[in-house]
């Protein structure tokens, strides 16, 4: 038997929200699932289970002769390589952009500015132009500029640059706007032109979030020049494919180590720059 | 920079009525206080007069010209010589006092001089004496948030005096600072605006401060003036009037008493309103 004040406590008037919004969540859900086959209990089926175990068994041992280790280092770096000048690009582009498209550096705000009815006009297609750089896959530019120049990082680079700077220019003009920005409008108001209340008023504030952003989608790009590379634009990734063409297991595994390798050097420096800069 | 407002009114975006009429000339070099309770318009007024707002009706001329109808270019120089200070600085939390003292000169700097003094301090000198004349010289090279409130809006009002503005004007400039330090404040202000002929215009919350240093006091009350005096006209009576309190606590800073009990009457029987001018 509860107790006479237990019984006598109201209903949290929350619940059959809560059990609606539930319901509702699942039922999107179903459909969901239905729609792409997943079925969980195959990955447990004695047969499947025994096909996986054969793929992860290929992995052992490593392989770790040295010439493949010479490769896999040279792959590395050239990974790294890749990676970094695909940033590069990214943040090249997505940094114009993102001023060109940021309103709360826009001097029509507190009044006329030079060609204020033309950034108007402009800024709804360069915000068009960062959805459709980041809504085509990093894969997609990649077979396309593979095509252009051929086989090799060159294309990696480009497709990561692209790509890449769609998302960084969305995110740095969401953090401009997400900081202060009365210090920006400060520098407005005392005369001040457009790229000044950047750098005086907008950068100071959101540069810790900058910087870790982009560290953060540099990462990513290591990530995302493996799938590259199975497309033949470069680095580890392109390796990796050779071997798994080949069977070749113990390979894939010492490249799979190498990766989380690179990304561990990833976090490290993220971690390093977001100290020093706060 | 002379400065002409007429019949100002300012509707805020939420519907709420700022500034309801509010005429003012104030003359190159002149030297007012705006005071009144909070929610009076005074930080309206200023921002108007700053170009950082429009009004939505009324006549504004800074130096005999409409300021809304120039060209975008003329309109970014006039701004250039305006120096406002803000009760909250807006400095960002990270920038040195050096880069923030130096921002005020923008206006006058143009692009290249501006993005090159970023690499280095353009005028570090120039920025210490600022600094200097509020005590805070050995700052410099700090950071904006390794000050207190009361030092940070030390470091907004060293930015317009580096700024030299034709007018200068303050939206309670000395509010996080004690006594000493905000009579001091005021008094570097008064030394720019007697020593270049600067127009001061500021809003204060300490009474006595207003009393002591300006030699016009606006009394300002739901968007409209409802005195325009010198200080030994302004009376005990007009104030409590303004604030609308019965009792004895007027904003003041130090516990001074307020020096000029002159009858209401006197001036009230004059019948003009505003009062004094």
């Amino acid at each position: 038997m509860p107790l006479a004040g237990a019984a006598a406590a109201p209903r949290d008037p929350a619940l059959p929200a809560r059990v609606a919004l539930t319901l509702v969540v699942l039922l999107l859900l179903w459909p969901a699932l239905e729609l792409t086959e997943f079925d969980p209990g195959k990955l447990f089926e004695p047969g499947n289970l025994q096909m996986m175990g054969r793929f992860l068994g290929t992995f052992f041992p490593l392989a770790l002769g040295a010439d493949f280790l010479g490769l896999v280092l040279r792959s590395a770096l050239e990974t790294l390589a890749l990676a970094t000048a695909g940033m590069a690009l990214a943040v090249a582009l997505a940094a114009p952009l993102s001023l060109a498209v940021s309103e709360s550096l826009s001097v029509s705000r507190i009044g006329p500015a030079p060609l204020a009815g033309l950034r108007r006009l402009l800024r709804a297609p360069l915000r068009l132009l960062l959805v459709v750089m980041r809504s085509i896959p990093e894969i997609v530019w990649a077979l396309l500029f593979v095509r252009a120049v051929g086989l090799g990082p060159a294309a990696g680079i480009l497709a990561i640059g692209i790509n890449y700077a769609g998302m960084l220019g969305k995110v740095y003009f969401e953090i401009y706007e997400a900081g202060d920005t009365r210090p920006a409008r400060a520098v407005l108001e005392a005369g001040g032109g457009r790229l000044h209340a950047f750098f005086y008023g907008i950068l100071p504030v959101s540069l810790p979030e900058l910087v870790s952003y982009t560290v953060y989608r540099w990462e990513c790009a290591i990530r995302a020049s493996v799938v590259m590379g199975f497309v033949g634009a470069g680095g580890l990734g392109q390796q990796m494919e050779l071997s798994m063409r080949m069977l070749a297991g113990g390979e894939v595994a010492t490249m799979l180590v190498a990766f989380f390798l690179l990304v561990m050097l990833a976090d490290a420096i993220s971690a390093l720059l977001r100290k020093v800069l706060t | 920079m002379k400065l002409d407002v007429d019949a100002l009114h300012l509707v805020l975006p939420g519907g709420q009525r700022a500034l309801a009429g509010v005429s003012l000339g104030v003359a190159r070099g002149e030297r007012v206080a705006v005071i009144g309770p909070s929610g009076a318009g005074k930080t309206s007024l200023l921002r108007i007069l700053g170009l950082a707002l429009r009004p939505s009706a009324g006549r504004l001329a800074l130096a005999d010209v409409d300021p809304w109808v120039l060209p975008a270019r003329a309109l970014q120089q006039l701004r250039g010589r305006i120096g406002m200070i803000h009760q909250a600085p807006p400095l960002p939390p990270r920038q040195r006092l050096v880069t923030a003292v130096l921002a005020g000169r923008l206006g006058a700097w143009g692009l290249w001089r501006g993005l090159a003094s970023l690499a280095y301090p353009a005028d570090i000198a120039g920025a210490r004496d600022a600094l200097g004349r509020l005590d805070l010289a050995e700052r410099v090279f700090d950071r904006c948030d390794r000050l207190s409130g009361g030092q940070l809006q030390r470091v907004g009002v060293a930015r317009v005096l580096y700024q030299k503005p034709d007018l200068i004007l303050a939206d309670e400039p000395v509010s996080a600072l004690d006594p000493q330090l905000a009579d001091q404040a005021v008094g570097e202000l008064h030394r720019e605006a007697q020593s270049r002929g600067v127009t001061l215009v500021a809003s204060l919350h300490a009474v006595d401060l207003a009393l002591k240093w300006f030699p016009r006091i606006v009394g300002l009350r739901d968007g409209a003036v409802v005195f325009d005096c010198p200080p030994v006209r302004v009376s005990d009576a007009m104030l409590h009037e303004l604030y609308a309190t019965e009792s004895q606590t007027l904003p003041v800073q130090g516990g001074a008493p307020l020096a000029h009990p002159e009858p209401l009457s006197r001036a009230s029987r004059r019948g003009a309103q505003p009062l004094c001018r």
